[in-house]
């Protein structure tokens, strides 16, 4: 089997399936471990005008309080911008803010302690809904403006002109293993953390930073996360910090593990937007003008809300040429908890705006929406530049998307579906095709780097780091693929070892979807530098040297790679080697929102069937064929995996997932009893997914593949637009303004707002 | 009496004595046993991260549940088999065959989920049969998974079942008689009979009965509250069953709503369809009709079903009993008529005539596994196209599980035609003022509550 391109299970597939697998909180717990517990703020804003914790202390087996007062260091974990506090510092911004942590000789113990302590609060005015915030101009960060064209020129000039609003819900993680850490004293005062995150440099650094140590003397190790989707991008830091402080305070290890339902109130969610548009258009349904206003709500701190929002406006455009378009970006605070990176980024936000404003012009001109996508699709060599100004050079959305409506049947199951609706009164369907095209790279220009390091030892086996962390996404296998292939060996000659800042120093978080484009290069040139050195222990060039088949051969040799690992050892030739890879052709100008964010595009395409019951909203989802781009896949079952795992979960954030606020801004859904991700009932029995047949990657990115992580999730925008199509099917072909999480309620509620205009 | 708890993990007797009685399985596994291979993913019995797998004898050997750990008190394992997910193993000694089926299949991601669902699939797999994908689903629909989007679970269940069972057999253990468990100062009491029953709830006036715990069991993990005094049902064998009269379907206080789920079915199958969505598989396994009765939550989901169908309750404290009509139990939120040391013991449903029709609806956001926003149950039966008996039970709708006694009289007596069902749904606004909260607004929970009689029209037809 060749390494790289074929179904190689996940590395810890059978420890998975057997409870091997250990995840931070079922390490072997150190002699004298302390448990700690955080308690949380009991309002949204408020000045804490009392924080005594002296009955917490005075608690049996309490080792140590800590509040803002005793951070050693600087009392913040903001990842970009500062506005996290570790510990509330005299006020609190949202409700099941982090007031002070507690260690204790066991978990009940630490809780009971927390609750001991006297809190007093002067409670004051909060803001916590985008409408506020945008009536305030309360934001977290200076809107900004990306413009293209002249839109409001192209708006008044158009034949026909829709304006209107949509809401799009949030989303909490559900990551199913919550937030953990250990924190490990070691000797000469320096830290071991043991931490569940995507960012395992970001924790060094910032437990370094509130500790008041160099950052040399603190190590973070990563093995495996039990789930992040970006919730352990920068959400993490705060976990491992409490841990680090208390146990750098007592001198003991300390482990902080999360409830669920503290985890949901504590820590961010996807932002939920409100989006305004107003679009002219062509009879032919043709954008001549687009303008766009998106109010994020990032809670009450910056963490990564300017890339967030930053990442809506690169996909507000999708798959379609926007010649004169306008582009507002609010980046609103709110007295709730600081809202975070999650799968997409902001950018499935931006793809609902346009989505949902092509769907309103397919419902006004009377024409099926696919039909209006497709004439608005970017072309490949004219109509090519986003309103960013960079080039669309690698649109392969036309061929995918005929594809899939060939595959799929679109146009007989459409006409399929007006025939039931025309002989249904009270059970409607749905159906829709939504395209995507989602940028690969960090924006942020400088995070498109990786390290690795690779070890030959001189029986021929080999050890791999890497800066990328192991969220169940499969990034340690696809890694090793390719360091096996580059040395010709079994996949299972390559050892894949704990993420850990002292094997690769000062990585980028894994997120953006790049965790193999950036650490699967690192490792090829690591694999390659050592290659390089064994081809000359055999006397020839590196490229007349042959590796495959665990033998290498050249200049008339023909021997092992253990062989010639230990032929180096002998001949003293190093048999380790570090490699770095920085994306190449990025150039961005962050101030004006311009130039080459993206390396290159993922592009992929979901048809989805819908039925629902128009007396009481609920629906099922019938049928969903799915195409999907991985350029030349590293792992077709990996990708796969991504694929159908990103479409569930989008769908859920589009259906069932709804995040509930009181008026006291406490959060309600904070629990799987009352948050609803999809089950497996929920997914369709007939789930049609495939990889696109477009050819390899056309830019040179490890091994001609293409990222996944996140663009599959937005495949789930067809499913909404089924239900929308569904809705319509109940009065006049078109919907009121139909917000996400489409809810059995909403789509009820919008339902009953077309039979009420139909006077039925 | 025995004062330690004695049961087998996997092939191993053990006695358990000193440890908290409202000690979970789950931590008692990690903490105590260091079993970490069963993960915590909510500590309230939603996500299905903590499945085992329990045995209890029976004639024939072991009868397998899968069951929430999280919510699970240690004393419940007294007399059972416990297997976890470190305990499975194929008949040549190496990985059960719904594990090697998971990985094959590509159904681990992240990982964390994945030994709840082989616990899950692997009861599946013991009961021998070969499932559609529907009841796959209604035996995973206790389990979570956040990275797979399922379906590889799905087919590795497939695989799964065409492979032979794989589960050893063991030795039960010689548990005989009830169990009074005493530890941290804490009391955990298993009675055998209604005459221990009735000593128990006599000599400790204070003791919370446990009739499954699946909602009791979040007292301590969520509210992190003190239960001093418990007192199991489960082991009563006189209420832990359903026995059928002539009349009469008599459902035992302590029987499962898997246990009843069968039998009510067999005679109501919209309200057999309607349980199959209550909880999960893990919840069904454990929790019962009469907890969900006594608990008096107003969005319980049996109560409108049995409101409709005229259920009565027998009522038993001090020795004596009593016969209440569920429509009489309730007299506000989370406040019933039972007395000081009174509880349930029997549940009397009557059986259907013919001409008896029920319909049972549960709306929520999502279609397995989620608390109802709206639960409502309608008992019809027409005559000549007359209502000639109505009643009808609705959830979520008010403090409590109620009839809605308006919207009946608007129907009784009535041509049973969609005008008729127009003003009935008129009828419903007048009986229920609900409230606005996480799973629904009250115009939705209106709404749906009365295009429920619309569609109970649709349903059966002019």
């Amino acid at each position: 089997m060749m390494p790289v391109g074929s179904s190689v299970p996940h590395d810890s597939a059978v420890r998975h399936v057997s409870g091997a697998a250990l995840y931070i909180d079922d390490l072997p717990e150190p002699r004298d471990l302390l448990h700690a517990y955080i308690r949380l703020s009991e309002h949204a804003h408020a000045r804490v005008t009392r924080l005594d914790t002296t009955a917490v202390a005075a608690m049996p087996g309490v080792a140590a309080v800590m509040s803002a007062g005793d951070v050693p260091g600087v009392n913040d974990v903001g990842p970009a911008f500062p506005g996290d506090p570790i510990f509330a510092d005299g006020l609190v911004e949202y409700h099941g803010q982090s007031l002070f942590a507690v260690a204790a000789d066991s978990i009940a113990l630490a809780r009971q302690a927390a609750m001991a302590a006297v809190v007093e609060y002067e409670p004051l005015p909060a803001i916590l809904t985008i409408d506020d915030a945008l009536a305030a101009a309360f934001y977290v960060l200076p809107s900004q403006t990306m413009e293209r064209g002249d839109a409001a020129a192209a708006l008044a000039g158009a034949p026909h002109r829709l304006s209107g609003r949509v809401d799009v819900g949030g989303q909490e993680h559900f990551y199913l293993e919550g937030q953990v850490a250990m924190a490990i004293p070691t000797e000469g005062g320096e830290m071991l953390v043991h931490s569940s995150t995507q960012h395992p440099t970001e924790v060094q650094h910032l437990v370094a930073r509130s500790l008041k140590l160099p950052d040399h003397a603190v190590i973070c190790e990563t093995r495996r996360m039990g789930g992040g989707f970006g919730g352990k991008e920068s959400q993490a830091s705060l976990i491992a910090v409490v841990a680090a402080l208390l146990a750098q305070r007592t001198g003991r290890p300390v482990k902080l593990r999360l409830d669920r339902d503290d985890d949901m109130v504590l820590t961010g969610k996807r932002h939920d937007f409100r989006i305004d548009y107003d679009v002219g258009f062509g009879d032919d349904g043709l954008i001549h003008g687009i303008d766009f206003m998106f109010a994020g709500r990032c809670g009450m701190s910056p963490d990564l809300s300017g890339a967030i929002n930053d990442r809506a406006m690169f996909h507000a455009d999708n798959c379609y040429f926007l010649e004169n378009a306008r582009i507002v970006s609010h980046r609103c605070k709110t007295h709730t908890v600081s809202n975070t990176a999650f799968r997409g980024f902001g950018g499935p936000q931006g793809m609902m705006a346009i989505e949902y404003a092509i769907d309103e012009i397919a419902r006004y001109l009377g024409v099926d929406p696919l039909a209006v996508r497709k004439r608005n699709f970017y072309g490949t060599t004219d109509r090519n530049v986003t309103p960013y100004r960079m080039t669309v050079e690698d649109n392969i959305v036309h061929e995918l998307v005929d594809t899939l409506a060939r595959t799929s049947d679109y146009a007989g199951r459409r006409a399929d579906v007006a025939a039931f609706n025309a002989a249904n009164r009270w059970v409607k369907r749905g159906l829709a095709l939504t395209p995507l095209k989602f940028g690969i790279s960090f924006t942020l220009t400088h995070m498109n780097q990786a390290g690795a390091l690779v070890h030959v030892y001189t029986d021929g086996s080999v050890r791999l780091n890497h800066g990328g962390t192991e969220m169940g996404q499969g990034l340690y296998i696809k890694v090793a693929q390719v360091v096996a292939a580059e040395f010709g060996i079994a996949v299972d000659r390559v050892k894949i070892t704990a993420t850990t800042t002292d094997k690769v120093p000062n990585t980028s978080p894994t997120a953006a979807s790049s965790g193999a484009d950036l650490n699967g290069m690192a490792a090829r040139a690591a694999a390659r530098t050592i290659r390089e050195r064994m081809a000359s222990v055999l006397g020839v060039a590196p490229e007349d040297a042959v590796f495959a088949d665990g033998r290498v051969t050249g200049g008339g040799k023909d021997m092992t790679f253990a062989e010639l690992a230990r032929a180096a050892h002998r001949a003293r030739v190093s048999l380790s080697s570090t490699g770095y890879y920085s994306t190449p052709k990025l150039i961005y100008d962050a101030a004006t929102l311009t130039g080459r964010p993206f390396f290159y595009f993922a592009y992929g395409a979901a048809v989805a069937e819908v039925e629902v019951d128009t007396l009481t909203g609920e629906y099922r989802t019938r049928r969903v064929d799915i195409l999907h781009d991985c350029g030349a896949s590293l792992n077709p079952a990996i990708d796969i995996g991504q694929i159908e795992g990103g479409f569930v979960q989008g769908m859920g954030w589009l259906t069932s997932e709804e995040l509930w606020w009181d008026s006291a801004g406490r959060l309600r859904t904070h629990a799987p009893s009352t948050y609803k991700i999809p089950t497996s009932r929920d997914v369709p029995a007939d789930f049609r997914v495939a990889l696109f047949d477009g050819g390899p990657n056309r830019e040179d990115t490890i091994y001609r593949s293409k990222a996944v992580g996140e663009p599959p999730l937005m495949l789930g925008i067809a499913v909404f637009h089924a239900l929308k199509d569904a809705v319509a099917a109940t009065g006049d072909g078109t919907t009121p303004r139909f917000d996400s999480p489409a809810t059995p309620e909403r789509v009820l509620m919008a339902i009953e707002a077309q039979r009420r205009k139909a006077g039925v | 009496m025995r004062e330690a708890i004695s049961f087998l993990l996997d092939d191993r007797a053990v006695t358990v004595s000193g440890l908290s009685p409202t000690t979970t399985v789950l931590d008692y596994l990690r903490t105590v046993l260091k079993l970490t291979g069963t993960k915590e993913g909510c500590a309230e019995g939603d996500c299905g991260a903590c499945t085992v797998m329990l045995g209890e004898p029976d004639a024939t050997g072991w009868r397998y549940k899968a069951v929430n750990a999280c919510i699970l008190f240690v004393p419940a394992l007294d007399g059972k088999r416990l297997l976890t997910v470190e305990h499975l193993r194929g008949r040549d000694g190496g990985a059960h065959p719904v594990q090697r089926a998971m990985v094959d299949r590509h159904a681990s991601q992240c990982g964390f989920c994945t030994p709840g669902f082989v616990m899950s699939l692997t009861v599946l797999h013991e009961s021998g049969t070969r499932p559609s994908r529907a009841e796959i689903d209604e035996a995973l629909a206790g389990n979570l998974c956040r990275c797979t989007g399922y379906r590889p679970i799905v087919d590795a269940a497939v695989d799964a079942m065409a492979v032979e069972r794989a589960v050893a057999g063991a030795e039960a253990p010689a548990v005989v008689g009830s169990l009074a468990y005493r530890a941290d100062e804490a009391v955990y009491l298993a009675p055998r009979s209604v005459a221990e029953l009735d000593e128990a709830v006599g000599h400790n006036p204070g003791a919370v009965l446990v009739a499954g715990g699946t909602d009791l069991g979040l007292v301590v993990t969520k509210q992190h509250r003190a239960l001093p005094a418990l007192i199991a049902l489960e082991g009563v064998a006189e209420i832990a069953g359903v026995a059928e009269t002539d009349d009469t379907i008599a459902i035992g206080a302590a029987a499962t709503y898997e246990t009843a789920l069968p039998i009510l079915e067999r005679h109501y199958p919209s309200l057999g369809a309607m349980m199959r969505r209550i909880g999960s598989r893990q919840i069904r396994n454990r929790g019962t009709v009469g907890g969900n009765i006594a608990n008096a939550s107003p969005i319980g989901d049996m109560p409108p079903a049995l409101l409709a169908l005229d259920a009565s309750l027998v009522l038993r404290g001090g020795g004596r009993e009593r016969v209440v009509k569920l429509d009489a139990f309730f007299t506000g939120y989370r406040q019933t008529v039972l007395g000081p040391g009174e509880f349930i013991l029997r549940i009397d449903v009557p059986r259907p005539t013919p001409d008896v029709r029920l319909h049972c609806y549960k709306v929520a956001k999502r279609f397995d596994q989620d608390i109802s926003a709206v639960c409502g149950a309608f008992r019809l039966v027409l005559d000549g196209g007359i209502v000639r008996s109505i009643r009808i039970g609705f959830g979520g709708m008010a403090a409590t599980p109620a009839r809605a006694r308006l919207t009946e009289a608007a129907l009784l007596g009535e041509a049973w035609t969609e005008a008729t069902v127009r003003r009935a749904m008129d009828a419903l606004d007048a009986d229920f003022s609900p409230l606005s909260d996480m799973r629904a607004s009250a115009g939705y929970r209106r709404t749906v509550a009365r295009n429920l009689l619309l569609k109970l029209f649709v349903e059966v037809g002019p």
